[in-house]
């Protein structure tokens, strides 16, 4: 039966029945209400564990006479970061009330905060350590698990180097979870350390920050409500973020401001939208392009703004002319009149904010693509003002936070990058010897190169050798709360899989990881506990931090993230150097030392002043913070924003209250305000890179400057402010070479203390780029996909050259112009792309195994319009298969037909797994664990593409073919 | 006395199942059993559409009407509850509803539906209020610890709301003046006509814009 998505009942077909004949338990009036929950699987599975753990997981509803506790924690599914509110008995979750006092959510949730109480009796999750032995799952001990992992580890290390293993952490980590994850694996030596940021928002953050200076959302949700026009692409958040809708919608009625929306797909959002722009999939710079062409046409740029805040905008004016309105609907299949309209609406209705997700980011072109958007917003000078800005909504509770924290391939955490010099930083925090931790690593090129991103570590294992920019091909992967199903290639993936030496899931779902292959042995399936097993922070898309409490012990004998990175640590044999300042109970660090060392640590990005005190005092105060500006009017936070959005500079002592707003130029530094980041020098080709006359409210410097060091605090006579303490520590850090040291270095934080105090920002004042000279782009221009429907435009907009870069070689153009010589596009008609269900969230693994979840969505279903549908003779809720151009690879799936999308176009959510090119896998789960629903994976289908900065993948857009079944 | 009522601001809901899902959690529902659901029109095509709905608990419900052995009963704030005990499973409510509120555990031919089970307006049921006996048959009394229905409660843009009708109207009023249009709030006038004659804005009244 489909769940046919407009219906919004359950049917009571084939899943019903399959859910109830396991237990004999019919969804009858006997125990109708009474532990209702106990879907079939569950009870077999469980009548196997001891006793206390059966009570547990059957308890639902209020237990009379216990007395009940109140717990704050924030929701572990998307950025928005809703307050959970949970009632406590005995140690058991059993009431969920909303979070009122939320000044983010408002008391609100979608389906899936709605159902999180779930979690934690969790039917359907890992229940003890498991090892996969002759292709049948055992349970082990921890003792046993982690000292067999981790022999295994350390032969590896000598065989092959510490590069061959892959660290795959999680955006589902807290902060202190992820600091920890990355630190670990600078420990054992390695970069080859990644997480879901590569697949969701890389793109986004590479292109954000190489324009303004740092890669994250400027404004907020909340400030949405300022907006006077509203503009979204590739973004479905009525889906994925639904929450914020109740800020875009109160911004909509409030302003009365238009609302638009550019995708390929009439989405949810769309629905609500005053303006709905179709375009082809891959053609997003175009359109942008064709909307700046009628905002440079008419006179409508900000003229004085981009004077004095923004470098290189005549580059962009010479590409943006080839973007006629004729030119832009040939390629994209819009009209030019409908794009003059979005124009005219942006231009009048200022400021506007622009609002993008992964429709825009999951490309080939995905940091060209934000580039673009970036560019728009500087153009209307909408960037660093109350209701403008780039509102880029992020996907997991924590992948900013993940992302802040160097859980990537390139960087250390907060942004350091992996030079000497960011070495140096971190072994100074760390207090371990330079030498020592260079000693770590197969060499010092390596310690200083890129890893393998998270889109290509299976072609990291099948390469040959000498095709690895490292002594061997990776031989094990370590993964922490990842879905194995979110990543395109999956036939390859499942190859990569199998070669693996050693395979590890940390997580509390077996995940696809762990059901897909033909594996016999050599994994294993480590109990992670959920972050409302744990306490410890997390960031929002908005950049505030919320403290999560723990509300209930781990379950089962699952753990949490710090006691495993502990565990390993210890096994590995560097556990005393890496806790060296970090408390550790038992075996459990303690998550506020984790955030202390953060706050001494990560200056760059000013995570320096939201210690846990502050933290927890604005959980405990929530309700004195404006539902709109987000500053507290009243209460011990007064003044201050809520969660300290960063930067927070500083020492948590100089209280300061955080950033709203990113690049504001009408509040003090010290207030919120802030200037565009000096990260690319001060001048380029005899042009200035600094501001022009433009400068943050009180500033003593009213014009750009560059970024604080010693150097420039001596030239200004500032030193004189520095104390004796802040003078001893920068001298020890720069020994005979004072001058170097920086706001970012100087671990006394005094340089930062005096650029403030003279209402300066550490990071100096500079333009933002319109163009990047360090991009292979430098100014965004349009390329084909490289599976493209239009064979006809690859010659005037083809992709980039064959490259290597990530230790690996990257086709592009080669494969796309194999793709026009062997007539792909012809045999795969129709252009494939992906998105979320609200649902759903991820490789979807734990919410599938969500019962009030998994009965809204019960199949694995494609999207085709009705004109196709018929042309095929495919009638709606229909078996069909399609095809995918790479690995003979297909998918069996249910025909949706709606003219939610264009013709010529197939849309597939991509939180489904479970079956595989027609076959179920549910028996391949270790017993009691498979999610209640399975289904195809989108990407079994989906295709080779990556963005030449991240390596992001081309998710989004593919081709594919389709026929009945 | 306050006269309990549902709105929903078709506007405002975006089908995220919220409701639904905060319903379930809360009364513990079954699989198969939807005390409430999100309803979507005109689905993928422009003028898309959704309402989330339940039983309205109506001034005048035609389910206690058609009733034969006479299980429901309204309060004092016009909820509309039944009695387990009593209900017999004909099924005669579920036709007689205007909203296809009432649910049932089983499904077949004659007879034999189980206990008829619907939204309760988070009022619990003819048990003292929130004794185990009471949560069993019909979920938690959320009413009588002084709050309101948890998916209003929860609704992620402020679609769904419940309470007094009058300051639902006011609410929805003020929301329609402001942005300049509302689609009405669909079953008002099925579910409480009576109350709203002669008041052009109220909700459920057609004329009041609509976009």
């Amino acid at each position: 039966m489909l769940t046919k998505r407009s219906s919004g009942t359950a049917p009571r077909g084939h899943l019903a029945r399959s859910l109830t004949a396991g237990t004999g338990k019919g969804v009858s009036r006997r125990g109708f209400l009474h532990g209702s929950g106990l879907a079939a699987g569950g009870m077999a599975a469980l009548s196997a564990l001891p006793a206390a753990m059966i009570r547990r997981a059957e308890a639902a509803g209020p237990i009379p006479g216990a007395e009940t506790v109140t717990r704050k924690n924030i929701c572990t599914h998307c950025s928005v970061g809703c307050t959970v509110i949970a009632e406590i008995q005995n140690g058991v979750w059993t009431g969920q009330e909303p979070g009122w006092e939320s000044p983010i959510s408002q008391g609100t949730h979608c389906a899936k905060g709605a159902s999180v109480r779930e979690l934690t009796t969790g039917e359907r999750r890992v229940k003890y350590p498991l090892k996969l032995v002759d292709g049948e799952w055992k349970r082990i001990s921890w003792d046993v698990a982690i000292e067999e992992i981790g022999n295994k580890l350390l032969e590896i290390r000598r065989t092959s180097g510490p590069d061959s293993v892959f660290w795959l952490g999680s955006a589902k980590f807290s902060n202190e979870g992820s600091y920890l994850f990355r630190k670990l694996a600078a420990f054992w030596g390695t970069n080859n350390v990644d997480h879901q940021a590569r697949i969701c928002h890389s793109t986004t953050v590479a292109g954000v920050a190489n324009t303004w200076g740092y890669g994250a959302m400027t404004n907020s949700y909340n400030d949405i409500q300022n907006s006077k026009c509203l503009v979204l692409i590739g973004g479905n958040p009525a889906e994925a973020h639904p929450v914020s809708m109740q800020h875009m919608l109160r911004g909509k009625e409030r302003n009365r401001a238009p609302f638009i929306v550019i995708d390929p797909r009439f989405t949810r959002t769309a629905a609500h939208a005053t303006e709905y722009v179709r375009i082809r999939p891959g053609t997003d710079i175009p359109v942008v392009w064709g909307i700046l062409w009628h905002v440079f046409e008419q006179g409508w740029e900000d003229k004085e703004y981009i004077r004095q805040r923004v470098y290189g905008m005549d580059q962009v004016r010479a590409e943006v002319k080839k973007w006629t309105p004729q030119e832009v609907e040939r390629v994209s299949g819009v009209p030019g009149e409908q794009l003059k309209r979005v124009a005219e609406a942006m231009a009048k209705n200022r400021p506007s904010t622009l609002i993008w997700c992964m429709g825009a980011t999951q490309k080939s072109v995905g940091t060209a693509n934000v580039r673009a958007f970036s560019i728009l917003q500087l153009a209307l000078g909408n960037i660093g003002i109350e209701g403008g800005g780039a509102n880029i909504y992020r996907g997991h509770c924590n992948v900013q936070g993940a992302t802040d924290f160097g859980l990537d391939v390139s960087t250390l955490p907060s942004y350091y990058g992996l030079a000497e010099g960011a070495w140096k930083h971190f072994c100074r925090v760390w207090e371990v010897d330079y030498e020592w931790m260079k000693s770590r690593f197969a060499s010092k090129a390596l310690m200083e190169a890129k890893g393998i991103p998270t889109t290509r570590w299976f072609d990291a294992v099948l390469a040959k050798k000498e095709d690895v920019e490292q002594p061997d091909t990776l031989k094990a992967m370590l993964c922490f709360g990842h879905g194995g199903n979110t990543v395109t290639r999956m036939p390859e993936m499942v190859k990569g899989l199998e070669k693996l030496e050693l395979l590890v899931i940390a997580d509390p779902h077996p995940t696809t990881f762990a059901s897909i292959s033909g594996r016999k042995n050599g994994s294993y399936i480590l109990p992670g506990c959920t972050q409302f097993e744990t306490d410890g922070s997390r960031t929002c898309s908005n950049r505030s931090m919320q403290w999560g409490e723990k509300l209930v012990e781990p379950i089962f004998e699952s753990k949490d993230d710090y006691t495993i990175i502990y565990l390993l640590a210890k096994k590995l044999g560097f556990a005393d150097e890496m806790f060296k300042h970090i408390t550790v109970e038992g075996t459990r660090p303690v998550p506020e030392d984790i955030l202390r060392e953060i706050n001494r640590s990560c200056l760059s990005t000013g995570y320096t002043g939201q210690s846990p005190e502050r933290l927890k005092l604005h959980m405990k105060h929530q309700a004195d913070f404006d539902k709109i500006t987000m500053r507290a009017e009243s209460g011990p936070c007064k003044g201050e924003y809520y969660g300290l959005p960063w930067p927070c500079w500083g020492h948590p002592e100089l209280k300061h209250p955080g950033s709203a707003i990113l690049y504001d130029t009408s509040k003090h530094v010290m207030e919120g305000g802030g200037v565009f980041r000096a990260r690319f020098g001060v001048e380029r080709e005899g042009v200035s890179l600094l501001a022009e006359g433009s400068y943050s409210k009180g500033s003593e410097i009213q014009d750009g400057y560059p970024e604080f060091t010693m150097a420039v605090l001596r030239k200004l006579g500032w030193d004189k402010d520095l104390t004796a303490e802040e003078m001893r520590v920068i001298q020890a850090i720069g020994g005979d070479k004072i001058d170097e040291v920086s706001w970012q270095t100087d671990l006394s934080m005094g340089i930062i203390r005096v650029a403030l105090k003279h209402g300066c920002s550490p990071h100096g004042n500079a333009k933002a780029r319109a163009a990047a000279w360090n991009l292979p782009d430098p100014v965004p221009v349009h390329r084909e996909p490289i599976y493209t429907p239009r064979k006809d435009l690859v010659s005037q907009y083809p992709a980039i050259n064959d490259r290597r870069d990530f230790r690996l070689p990257q086709l592009a153009k080669s494969v796309q112009a194999g793709a026009v010589d062997k007539d792909v596009a012809g045999k795969f008609p129709f252009v494939l792309t992906s998105g979320r269900l609200v649902e759903y969230e991820g490789g979807g693994e734990e919410t599938r195994s969500n019962r009030w979840l998994a009965e809204l969505q019960q199949s694995m279903f494609a999207e085709i319009n009705s004109k196709d549908a018929e042309r095929l003779g495919i009638r709606n809720d229909a078996w069909v298969w399609v095809y995918g151009p790479e690995n003979n690879a297909k998918v069996k799936v249910r025909a949706l037909v709606t003219n939610r999308v264009g013709p010529g176009t197939v849309f597939m959510p991509f939180h489904f797994s479970g079956y595989w090119q027609g076959e179920s896998r549910r028996a391949a789960y270790p017993p009691g664990t498979d999610p209640i629903v399975l289904g195809e994976s989108a990407n079994t289908v989906t295709t080779y593409g990556y963005d030449p900065v991240t390596f992001m993948q081309e998710a989004k857009v593919t081709l594919c073919r389709v026929e009945p079944a | 006395m306050a006269r309990m009522k549902f709105l929903c601001d078709a506007e405002r809901c975006i089908e995220c199942n919220a409701c639904v899902t905060a319903c379930k959690n809360e009364h513990e529902v079954p699989w198969g059993i939807n005390r409430r659901r999100v309803v979507t029109i005109r689905d993928g095509e422009p003028g898309e559409r959704s309402i989330s709905m339940a039983c309205m608990h109506c001034t005048d419900p035609p389910c206690a009407a058609v009733c034969p052995v006479d299980c429901f009963y309204q309060t004092a704030e016009g909820v509309v509850l039944h009695n387990k005990d009593l209900c017999i499973g004909c099924g005669y409510c579920f036709y007689a509803c205007p909203f296809g509120a009432p649910q049932f555990p089983q499904t077949t031919n004659f007879g034999g539906r189980g206990k008829m089970d619907k939204c309760t307006f988070c009022a619990g049921g003819p048990e003292a209020d929130g004794s185990p006996e009471e949560f069993q048959k019909y979920g938690r009394n959320r009413l009588a610890e002084g709050k309101l229905p948890l998916c209003a409660e929860m609704c992620s843009t402020r679609a769904l709301m419940a309470g007094d009708g009058d300051v639902l109207a006011d609410i929805y009023k003020e929301r329609v003046v402001r942005r300049g249009y509302g689609s009405g709030a669909h079953g008002w006038a099925t579910a409480y006509a009576s109350r709203n004659r002669g008041d052009a804005l109220a909700p459920g009244r057609v004329g009041t814009g609509g976009s």
